[in-house]
């Protein structure tokens, strides 16, 4: 059983770095004003829509589709496998490359695969991984996971990767340009990616019609990992099933545009069969994603299309950083999905909010993403997740401020009124309120006191009445 | 029609000038106010903590001091939004759907309601930095929010404190970005909502306005604490002090200024 | 399929139909044609896709063309090997003569045929039918696609209609060239991919007449 991830002390601990912190609140809400783009789209809103209607339709079929899926994609050539969780997933991984005697595998970008720690899993087994993604590749060699589901690295400075890559590939520590940092990794990934023969992708979407796997990329790194071996292995969650080839265009349209502002992404590529002479393998992963369908207040996470909208809009994230919610999914999608697959450890996540519901009007799928943060924090009081002495706080209050005699008295002064009011209930860190502000002071007398004397015909009545 | 008056708990405590402004100003107007006195609070710090169960009785007292009118007015944007889509701590009751249906901001009451543009008894020769709570743009749509880029610019309380003459806008960037208040995530996640409060109040100074005005207390008792932490001294006034003609300091100073009836900036 | 496959097949299928929510339709998916390029015209389509590729870096030549060689061996000059998948040009060498996908590698000029573009995207099409080796436009340094004028399509609704996305085993939609911005969110080129990515508005040589 995890201890709960405390988020917010690890949210203090980076804001403590102000340069990091600083440069990834820059950057994401520079990158948040680029979803401008979407004026380029008139019917946007209706896009969203139909985008979500499309998600809700396929998960309320999911079954029929995945069936659809299955029967076309083995009529192509593909051999298809199924996981129910991530162990199945990594195990099923690793009995493909090792039937083939693969040691190197050349890899995309896949939070799938993160989620089920692959990598460590085909390591210990001797099998080395190559990480194709520019950000995937930084983490990985920097022995960190991802911190933010498009941009891994996002939160490095480029002096970060610079020294990094001096230690791992002996590139020059005090050239900090980034096409330079680039050009590093690209002379350095290369051979992987000649001499491997297994190589592994995610996928942004698969269309149940065809039987294809639809990968999004800006560095055609999915395309350079599926096409250059004879292997190629695709592993997807079964929540990115969608219908039809025709329903494909309107989630293409949308992906680029939330995530970076770009019309769509440099390389959007189907996968729908293996080429002569090779084998193609999908890893439909289930991990938990059945069970959420059935959750009545939180199914509509799985609509999710990947592309860390909601985490650049996210105030919280932005200051935060994605490593302080100690999980695979972070920001505001990541609140809502991870404690699903474990309550405890990420208990304090729905915390990590203010509610301010921007993520909601971002997402491209229509999630209803500040409704679910506010139910899942209902779960945890019904799954006693919530510290007993917060909790004993709020009933305090609850009894106080359901008694007018009570609170009255109460607030006639502001040491009592303090104990009261949950605002700055004292039952996590002591004082935090003031750590970094002054405490507002109590007026000369409560509004109350004040009506009493100001309008006491009016009083009188309301009394009456 | 008869309006009853809702001044939150924060507001009663901390700020009663503010509900004071709110009921002159509905008097001018020549609304018929009460305030019934049995009145405690919405439940909404519980709530939104999750603490559900604990936020029962609190609502249901609030339900039923209010049982009787079909207009209750308050002037803070996160008590309308709670009670108007998060009032659902226990079971429903006619009580209940009466408060829901009936409540409004006092911005959304005076724009929508009444339709009142103009506040000619009012001065107010400052340029203002506006903060309109998140509450008030998402959750009551009280203003344009720039994630919907195809959506036409408004803002309620903008237009109203138009009406008042010599007033000046300060624009400023990340204009409805969060101010980091969130509740009591302003005391579970206190550095993250500081760096928010802090991040804010730079973005408006970075414009020089004379004064920050908000329709939330809630966001300004927060920006305030900010603020003078960091020692600055800018004033701190509600929508309602700025419309209703009367601005007494706001600034809880460390001295400690009693806030009703201090003259101050605005007064001819 | 083995019988732990089965069972894992089965158990999820099980999971899923328990699970599912009541069933929702599914919408009917407009092609909003309305809101772009009024007249249609091949003219407007042109500027959109030249517009909407330059902003991903790539670049349009619109100017005629007569000898393919020499514009290719002017713009590359230190260009060695310049593979050609187009039967119109020889090149130095051919998809065909690659004997491992990885010696595409070795490639310093790739030149390809797009059947299709897209004006709001700035996209070109390709699939393994153009290509013959896919990695002939990953591992090239240089990619040169060729396209008909005629052959672009307004949005990625008409995108999506083509063939090849339902025929082909591998497809692409490819729009610019390869770039990254996970350093500090400033997109670079190359990253993995192709350096630069030169789009040629021609139409295959010997298209019969086309009346109306």
């Amino acid at each position: 059983m995890s201890r709960p991830v405390d988020q917010a002390k690890n949210a203090e601990t980076f804001l403590a770095d102000t340069v990091h912190e600083q440069r990834l609140d820059t950057l994401l809400w520079a990158a948040r004003m680029r979803r401008a783009a979407a004026r380029q789209v008139p019917e946007w809103e209706e896009l969203r829509t139909l985008a979500s209607e499309i998600k809700e339709h396929t998960l309320s079929n999911l079954s029929d589709y995945m069936i659809q899926f299955e029967a076309r994609a083995t009529a192509n050539g593909v051999i298809v496998h199924w996981a129910r969780d991530a162990h199945e997933h990594n195990q099923i991984a690793y009995d493909i490359l090792a039937e083939q005697e693969i040691n190197l595998l050349i890899k995309s970008k896949s939070m799938l695969t993160e989620e089920c720690e692959l990598r460590p899993f085909l390591e210990r087994r001797g099998i080395r991984v190559t990480e194709t993604d520019l950000g995937e590749r930084i983490q990985q060699l920097d022995n960190q996971p991802p911190a933010h589901i498009t941009g891994p690295a996002i939160h490095k400075t480029n002096q970060d990767v610079a020294v990094l890559f001096s230690q791992k590939y002996g590139s020059d520590p005090n050239n900090e340009d980034t096409a330079y940092l680039a050009g590093v990794m690209r002379e350095n990934t290369r051979p992987d990616i000649l001499n491997a023969r297994a190589g592994m992708t995610g996928a942004n979407f698969v269309v149940a019609e065809t039987g294809a796997m639809v990968v999004a990329t800006n560095e055609g790194n999915a395309d350079l990992s599926a096409n250059t071996p004879q292997l190629h292995i695709c592993s997807v969650g079964i929540e990115k099933i969608i219908p039809t080839t025709e329903s494909l265009a309107v989630f293409i349209r949308l992906l680029a545009r939330s995530a970076t502002g770009d019309a769509i992404t440099q390389y959007t590529s189907m996968f729908r069969g293996p080429r002569k002479g090779a084998s193609m393998h999908v890893i439909l992963v289930d991990n938990g994603r059945s069970a959420r369908l059935g959750m009545k207040r939180f199914w509509h996470s799985l609509k999710c299309i990947r592309c860390a909208a909601c985490m650049n809009t996210c105030p919280v994230y932005r200051r935060s950083g994605g490593l302080s919610y100690g999980s695979t999914y972070m920001g505001p999608i990541g609140i809502i999905m991870m404690p699903t697959f474990e309550i405890r450890k990420y208990s304090e996540l729905p915390f990590a909010s203010t509610l301010n519901d921007s993520c909601t009007n971002v997402c491209p799928v229509k999630i209803d993403i500040h409704e679910q943060i506010y139910g899942w924090r209902e779960v945890m009081e019904e799954n006693d997740q919530i510290q007993v002495v917060k909790k004993e706080a709020m009933r305090v209050a609850d009894k106080v401020l359901s008694h007018p005699a009570l609170y009255q008295i109460a607030t006639t002064t502001l040491s009592t009124a303090l104990e009261v009011l949950p605002h700055f209930a004292i039952y996590n860190r002591l004082n935090a309120w003031g750590k970094h502000r002054d405490v507002p002071e109590a007026g000369a007398e409560t509004f109350h006191a004040w009506y009493r004397t100001h309008r006491p015909k009016t009083n009188e009545e309301v009394r009456r009445g | 029609m008869q309006v009853a008056l809702m001044v939150p708990c924060y507001i009663d405590m901390f700020y009663p000038h503010v509900g004071i402004a709110t009921l002159e100003l509905l008097e001018k107007l020549g609304v018929d106010v009460v305030y019934p006195k049995d009145q405690t609070c919405c439940g909404q710090p519980m709530a939104n903590s999750g603490c559900y169960e604990e936020a029962l009785a609190t609502e249901e007292h609030c339900a039923r001091v209010f049982a009787s009118f079909d207009c209750v007015v308050t002037p803070s944007g996160s008590c309308t939004h709670h009670i108007r889509n998060k009032f659902n701590a226990g079971a429903d009751s006619p009580e209940k759907q009466n408060l829901v249906r009936n409540t409004y901001d006092l911005v959304e009451f005076l724009h929508d309601v009444l339709k009142i543009r103009e506040f000619p008894w009012a001065t107010f020769d400052h340029k203002v930095a506006l903060h309109t709570s998140c509450s008030a743009i998402r959750g009551l749509n009280m203003a344009s929010m720039s994630e919907r880029v195809h959506d036409a610019v408004f803002s309620k309380p903008k237009a109203l404190l138009s009406g008042v003459p010599g007033i000046e806008f300060a624009e400023f960037e990340r204009v409805d970005e969060c101010c980091g208040f969130g509740g009591t995530f302003a005391v579970t996640e206190e550095a993250v909502s500081a760096k928010m409060g802090y991040d804010k109040l730079a973005f408006m100074q970075k414009a020089s306005p004379d004064c920050i005005v908000s329709s939330d207390m809630s966001c300004l008792m927060h920006l305030q604490g900010c603020a003078r932490r960091q020692k600055q001294d800018i004033p701190f006034y509600h929508l309602a002090e700025v419309l209703n003609g009367v601005s007494p300091w706001v600034g809880q100073s460390a001295v400690g200024q009693s806030a009703v009836g201090q003259s101050g900036v605005g007064q001819s | 399929m083995n019988s732990t496959q089965a069972l894992s097949r089965n158990t999820i299928l099980d999971s899923v139909r328990a699970n599912q929510p009541a069933a929702q339709p599914m919408p009917t998916i407009p092609h909003f044609h309305t809101n772009h390029f009024q007249t249609n015209q091949p003219a407007d389509l042109v500027a959109a896709f030249s517009e909407s590729i330059a902003r991903m870096a790539g670049v349009v030549v619109t100017e005629d063309v007569p000898d393919l060689d020499s514009f290719l061996r002017a713009r590359f000059p230190d260009a060695k090997v310049i593979c050609s998948a187009i039967p119109e040009y020889a090149g130095t060498i051919k998809p065909a003569n690659l004997n491992h996908w990885s010696e595409a590698s070795t490639i310093d000029v790739c030149v390809v045929r797009s059947p299709m573009g897209v004006a709001e995207t700035g996209s070109v099409l390709l699939s393994d039918t153009e290509l013959q080796v896919n990695t002939i436009a990953f591992l090239a340094h240089d990619l040169v696609v060729l396209l008909d004028p005629k052959q672009i399509v307004p949005n990625v609704h008409d995108a999506y209609e083509h063939p090849h996305f339902k025929l082909r085993s591998y497809s692409v939609l490819m729009t610019g060239p390869s770039g990254s911005g996970d350093i500090g969110a400033i997109v670079v080129h190359p990253a993995q991919g192709v350096k630069s990515l030169t789009v040629l508005l021609k139409p295959p040589p010997n298209v019969g007449k086309r009346t109306g």
